[in-house]
C-alpha cells in the first residue's frame, strides 16, 4: 500500500480520461447540431433534448457536490436542495429584474410585487440589476449558509443521522420561508417567464446552445478538479473522517475544518447548479426545496454508486432519464419505480452501478486468470 | 316555516301568562307617524310578553297588522278574512276604511329584536341561552323591559348574568347619568371583548373633540371596567392558547409516539412512520364505510372499531416490511433512511391508487361534534379533548408495556445490551419484530387521531415526518418522558407564538430553534445516562 502511496498517480486512468473526453465531445455536438442543422435533418437534434440533456447536467452537478460530502466524508445531507435553489433564485433575481417593464402588469417591478401591491423593491433586492453581483451571490449566499450551519453543527460534533435530520429540518424551514408571499421571492409561483439574459433572449436557441456548453465546462471541471481534491492528502484526511473520525482527532486532526470546507465546496457547487438550471428550465419555485427532493438527489447519488464521482453523474443522467420517461409513458408507475430504486440500491447494490460493472470485471478477471491457470 | 315557528313561539308563551287582552292604550301608538313612539310601544308591547303581544308583532313583521283611522289596530290576515281585534281578543268582520301599518326598516329592525327577545321566555334553558347570545350581538335600550321581565323570572345564574350585562350595556346611553354609571359598573363582570368598543367610545374623543361620554365619573368608571374586561379576556385567550397548544402537542405526540419506539428505542430511522399513520387513517375510514354500510345503527360507534383494526392493520405493515427489508439494513441507519424512503413512496403511491389522489371523508362521529364552552367565550371542541385524552392513554399503555411486560423487558434488554441479550437466550430477532411492529402499530392508532382532526388523503404522512423526528431528536432519543414532553412543549410553543408571528413564522422558529438545540444538546432535552450510552 505505501509503495502505491509513493507512485505519483494520475488524476484517472487511461480509459477513464477517454470516456470523460468522449462524453464531453459528445454532448458538446447536442447544441452544435442542433444549431446547424434545421429540422428533418438526420443529424438534427431537438431543442427538447437539448434542454433535457442540460437540466440533466445541472442535477449531475448537484450529485457531485454531495459525493464529496456523503461519499468522502460519510456526511449525509438530506438538505442539499435548499443550496441548489439558493443558488437558483440568486441567479432569478437578475434574470426577474432583466424583464424590466414588459412584465404582465407593464411594471419595473415583478408581477408577483404587482399584485402585493408593493410600490418598491425590499432592500435584500438591492443591487440585483448588475448581473455580476448576483453571481457574487450565487456563490456567496449557499456557501455562508453552509458554513454557518456547518460550523455550529460540526462544532457540537453533531454526526450520521441528527446531522441528517437537522439538514431535513433547515429545507423543510426553507421551503415553508420561501412559500411565503411575504417573503418577496413570489411564494407559491417562484420566478418565471424570464424574457433576457445579459441582453440575449433566454429562449433563443443560440443563448440555450451557450448555457448548455457552459454547464457542461463546469460539470467537466468541477469532476476534474474534485478529483484532485480527493486523491490529495486533503481527500485522505476527509476519507479519514468517513473511515473513522475518532482514530483521526487522536492522529491530531481537527476534523471540524476539513468537514467544514468540504461541506461549504459542496454547497457552493450546488448553488452554481442550480444559478444554471434556471435559465435552462425557466422556473424556480420553493418545491425546489421540499425534503422529497433532497431526498431524490442522495438516490442519485447512491443509485450511480457513491464515493466515486464518476458514479454520481451517471447516477443522476440515469434516475432523471427514468424519470422522463415514466412520468411520460407510465406516469402513475414512477414513485413504484423509485421507490424501488431506492430499496434495490440500499440492499443490493451497495456500491451503485460503478459497483456492479467492478464486480462484473473482477469476476471475468477471476475467469480468464482461472482459465490461464 | 313561519307558521310552525309562530306556533311554537305561542306555546313557549301560553303557560307564561293568562291575561290576554293588549291595553288599547298601547296599541295605538303603532298607527300613529311619531317613529319614537311607535318604537317605544313595540318594547313595550314585547316586554308584556304575552303570546297577543307576540301576535302583534309578528303580524307587524309579517304586515298583515291594519289600523282604522280612528287608531283601532286589527289583525287581518288572508284575503277578505276575519278582523282580530288583539285589545279586545275577539274577532269580528273586517270594517271599511283600514289602512296597513307601515313599517320602516327601522321598525323592522327593533321588531326582530323584540321577537327574539320574546324567547328569553322560553321554558328550555337551552332556548333563553341562545336568545340571550343572540342579543349580546345588538341590544337596543327599547328591549329592556323584556329584558328586565325575564330577569326577573330567570332561575340560571349564567343566564341571569348575562341578562344583567345585557341590561347594563342598553343602559349604556341612558339619559341619566346615575343609571349610565350603574350600567358602566355592571359591565365590570363581562368577560365579552364585544363590550370593548363602546366603553372605549365613551371615553375617546369623537370628532366634535369631545369625549363619548359628558360625565368625568362615569368616564372613570369605564376605565375601570374596560381593564377588568381586557384583564378576564386576556386569561380567556391565555386558557384557549394552553388548551389548542395541549391539543396540537397531543397530535405531535401521537405522530411521534411509534417513532419514539423504533427510532428511540431501536435506532431505525423510519422515514415511512409518516405512511404508516397515514395507514391507520385510511383504515379508520374503511371502517367508517364498513359501519356505514352493515351496522348503520351504529354508525356513532366506528371509531371504537376502528382503534384496533387501524392498530393491526399498521402493526402488520410494520412486521412484513421489518421482515422483508429493515432488517437487513440493522447497524446502517443512513441506507435504513434510504430503503424506508423508498417504501414511503411505494405505500403512498399505493394508497393514491386504490384510493384516487384526493382527500377521502372521514367525518367525526356525532358525540365528538360540538364543543364545551367555558368562561362565557371559549369553546373548546369534543374532538380536541378526547384526542388529548387518548393520547394520554396511549402514552400510559405503552408506558405498561415496556415496563411491566416480559415482552417490554426483552425490548429493553435488547436495547442495552444486544449480545449479551442473545447469550441468555432473547430471541433478539423476533423481539426486533415485535417492537417493530409495537410501534408501526402506534402509528396506526396515531392516525386514527389525526383522521378527525384533518384532511385524509394520501400525502398525510408526509406532513408529519419532519415534526414527529424534531419531537423524538428534541425529547432525547430512548426516552419516553423525552417525548411526552417534547410533544407538549413543541405544541404550546407553537401556539403561543401564532399569534406574534403568524403560523408559518412560527413553525420556522420552531424548526430553527431546534436546529440551534441539537447543537448545544446533541442528546436532546433528556439523555440516555450510563452504558447505554455509545
Amino acid at each position: 500500500m505505501i509503495t502505491s502511496l509513493r507512485v505519483k498517480q494520475g488524476l484517472f486512468s487511461r480509459p477513464v480520461w477517454a470516456a470523460i473526453a468522449a462524453f464531453t465531445l459528445v454532448a458538446a455536438l447536442l447544441p452544435i447540431f442542433n444549431l446547424l442543422f434545421a429540422e428533418g435533418h438526420p443529424l438534427h437534434v431537438s431543442a427538447y433534448t437539448v434542454s433535457l440533456v442540460g437540466k440533466f447536467m445541472c442535477y449531475a452537478l448537484a450529485a457531485l457536490a454531495l459525493d464529496l460530502v456523503w461519499g468522502y466524508t460519510g456526511i449525509l445531507s438530506l438538505g442539499h436542495g435548499v443550496f441548489f435553489a439558493l443558488g437558483a433564485y440568486a441567479h432569478g433575481m437578475y434574470l426577474m429584474r432583466a424583464i424590466g417593464a414588459e412584465g404582465q402588469y407593464q411594471s419595473a417591478l415583478p408581477d408577483f410585487m404587482v399584485f402585493l401591491d408593493w410600490k418598491t423593491y425590499p432592500w435584500y433586492w438591492a443591487f440585483t440589476e448588475h448581473f455580476w453581483y448576483c453571481m457574487a451571490l450565487v456563490v456567496l449566499v449557499p456557501g455562508v449558509l453552509a458554513f454557518v450551519f456547518g460550523y455550529f453543527a460540526f462544532r457540537s460534533r453533531i454526526k450520521g443521522v441528527y446531522f441528517s435530520i437537522i439538514t431535513q429540518a433547515m429545507t423543510y424551514a426553507f421551503m415553508l420561508l420561501f412559500f411565503r408571499n411575504d417573503t418577496g421571492f413570489g411564494g407559491n409561483n417562484g420566478f418565471t417567464d424570464f424574457k433576457t439574459i445579459l441582453g440575449y433572449s433566454v429562449t433563443a436557441p443560440a443563448t440555450k446552445a451557450v448555457l448548455f456548453l457552459l454547464t457542461l465546462a463546469f460539470l467537466v471541471i468541477a469532476l476534474i478538479g474534485a478529483r484532485a481534491i480527493v486523491s490529495s492528502k486533503l481527500g485522505r484526511v476527509l476519507q479519514g473522517v468517513r473511515d473513522g473520525e475518532a482514530r483521526l482527532m487522536f492522529l491530531g486532526y481537527n476534523p471540524l475544518w476539513f468537514k467544514l470546507f468540504v461541506w461549504t465546496l459542496s454547497a457552493v457547487l450546488c448553488g452554481i447548479a442550480g444559478a444554471l438550471y434556471v435559465p435552462q428550465v425557466g422556473i424556480i419555485n420553493p418545491s425546489e426545496m421540499s425534503p422529497a427532493n433532497s431526498i431524490e438527489m442522495v438516490v442519485w447519488v447512491a443509485v450511480g454508486g457513491r464515493g466515486t464521482l464518476i458514479g454520481p453523474i451517471l447516477g443522476a443522467f440515469t434516475v432523471n432519464g427514468l424519470k422522463s420517461w415514466f412520468t411520460a409513458a407510465l406516469p402513475e408507475l414512477w414513485l413504484f419505480a423509485l421507490g424501488l430504486l431506492f430499496i434495490v440500491v440500499t440492499l443490493f447494490m451497495q456500491q451503485g452501478i460503478l459497483g456492479v460493472l467492478a464486480k462484473l470485471k473482477r469476476k471475468k478477471a477471476a475467469i480468464v486468470a482461472e482459465e490461464a491457470a | 316555516m313561519r307558521l310552525i315557528s309562530r306556533i311554537l313561539l305561542l306555546l313557549f308563551l301560553l303557560p307564561l301568562c293568562a291575561q290576554a287582552a293588549i291595553d288599547p292604550a298601547l296599541l295605538k301608538p303603532l298607527s300613529g307617524d311619531d317613529p319614537e313612539a311607535r318604537v317605544a310601544a313595540v318594547g313595550q308591547i314585547a316586554a308584556l310578553a304575552t303570546p297577543e303581544a307576540a301576535r302583534v308583532l309578528q303580524a307587524l313583521q309579517a304586515e298583515t297588522l291594519y289600523a282604522t283611522p280612528g287608531g283601532q289596530v286589527l289583525i287581518v290576515e288572508g284575503d277578505g278574512g276575519q278582523a282580530y281585534d288583539p285589545a279586545t281578543g275577539r274577532a269580528g268582520p273586517t270594517p271599511d276604511g283600514i289602512d296597513g301599518v307601515m313599517v320602516n326598516n327601522r321598525l323592522r329592525g327593533v321588531v326582530e329584536g323584540a321577537l327574539s327577545g320574546l324567547k328569553l321566555l322560553a321554558p328550555e334553558r337551552a332556548a333563553r341561552l341562545a336568545a340571550a347570545q343572540e342579543l349580546q350581538k345588538a341590544v337596543s335600550p327599547a328591549q329592556l323591559p323584556l329584558i328586565r321581565k325575564a330577569l326577573a323570572q330567570e332561575s340560571d345564574a349564567e343566564i341571569k348574568q348575562m341578562l344583567q350585562v345585557l341590561i347594563a350595556s342598553a343602559n349604556l346611553h341612558a339619559p341619566d347619568v346615575a343609571t349610565r354609571k350603574q350600567a358602566v359598573r355592571d359591565l365590570a363582570v363581562s368577560s365579552d371583548a364585544r363590550l370593548l368598543a363602546p366603553l372605549q367610545a365613551m371615553i375617546d374623543k369623537g370628532a366634535d373633540g369631545k369625549p363619548g361620554e359628558p360625565d368625568e365619573a362615569v368616564r372613570i368608571a369605564a376605565v375601570d371596567t374596560i381593564g377588568q374586561i381586557k384583564g378576564r379576556v386576556q386569561r380567556t385567550e391565555f386558557i384557549g392558547n394552553i388548551f389548542y397548544g395541549l391539543s396540537l402537542g397531543s397530535v405531535l405526540l401521537l405522530a411521534a409516539l411509534g417513532l419514539a419506539i423504533t427510532f428511540g428505542l431501536m435506532g431505525i430511522i423510519n422515514m415511512a412512520h409518516g405512511e404508516l399513520l397515514m395507514i391507520g387513517a385510511y383504515t379508520t375510514y374503511l371502517c367508517q364505510l364498513f359501519f356505514r354500510a352493515y351496522l348503520p345503527g351504529m354508525q356513532d360507534w366506528y371509531l371504537l372499531a376502528a382503534l384496533p383494526a387501524a392498530f393491526f392493520v399498521a402493526g402488520s405493515v410494520g412486521v412484513v416490511l421489518e421482515r422483508t427489508v429493515i432488517r437487513w439494513l440493522y447497524g446502517r441507519p443512513l441506507e435504513t433512511l434510504l430503503a424506508t424512503w423508498g417504501i414511503s413512496l411505494i405505500l403512498m403511491q399505493t394508497v393514491r391508487t386504490i384510493f384516487g389522489a384526493q382527500n377521502v371523508e372521514v367525518a367525526n362521529p356525532a358525540w365528538m361534534s360540538g364543543g364545551v364552552t367555558v368562561l362565557g367565550s371559549l369553546v373548546l371542541p369534543y374532538n380536541r379533548i378526547a384526542i388529548i385524552v387518548f393520547a394520554m392513554l396511549v402514552v400510559v399503555a405503552v408506558w405498561l408495556i415496556l415496563n411491566k411486560t416480559r415482552l417490554g423487558l426483552f425490548v429493553r434488554a435488547v436495547t442495552q445490551n444486544r449480545r449479551m441479550a442473545d447469550c441468555v437466550g432473547v430471541a433478539t430477532g423476533k423481539v426486533d419484530m415485535l417492537t417493530f411492529g409495537l410501534g408501526s402499530g402506534i402509528a396506526g392508532l396515531g392516525g386514527v387521531a389525526l383522521s378527525q382532526l384533518g384532511n385524509v388523503g394520501p400525502d398525510l404522512g408526509q406532513s408529519y415526518i419532519v415534526d414527529s423526528f424534531m419531537v423524538v431528536v428534541l425529547g432525547g432519543v430512548g426516552q419516553l418522558a423525552g417525548t411526552v414532553i417534547a410533544a407538549i412543549g413543541l405544541g404550546e410553543v407553537n401556539k403561543f407564538l401564532e399569534p406574534v408571528a403568524g403560523a408559518v413564522l412560527a413553525k420556522i422558529a420552531i424548526l430553527v430553534f431546534i436546529i440551534i438545540f441539537i447543537q448545544r444538546r446533541p442528546q436532546g432535552l433528556f439523555a440516555m445516562k450510563g452504558r447505554s450510552v455509545e
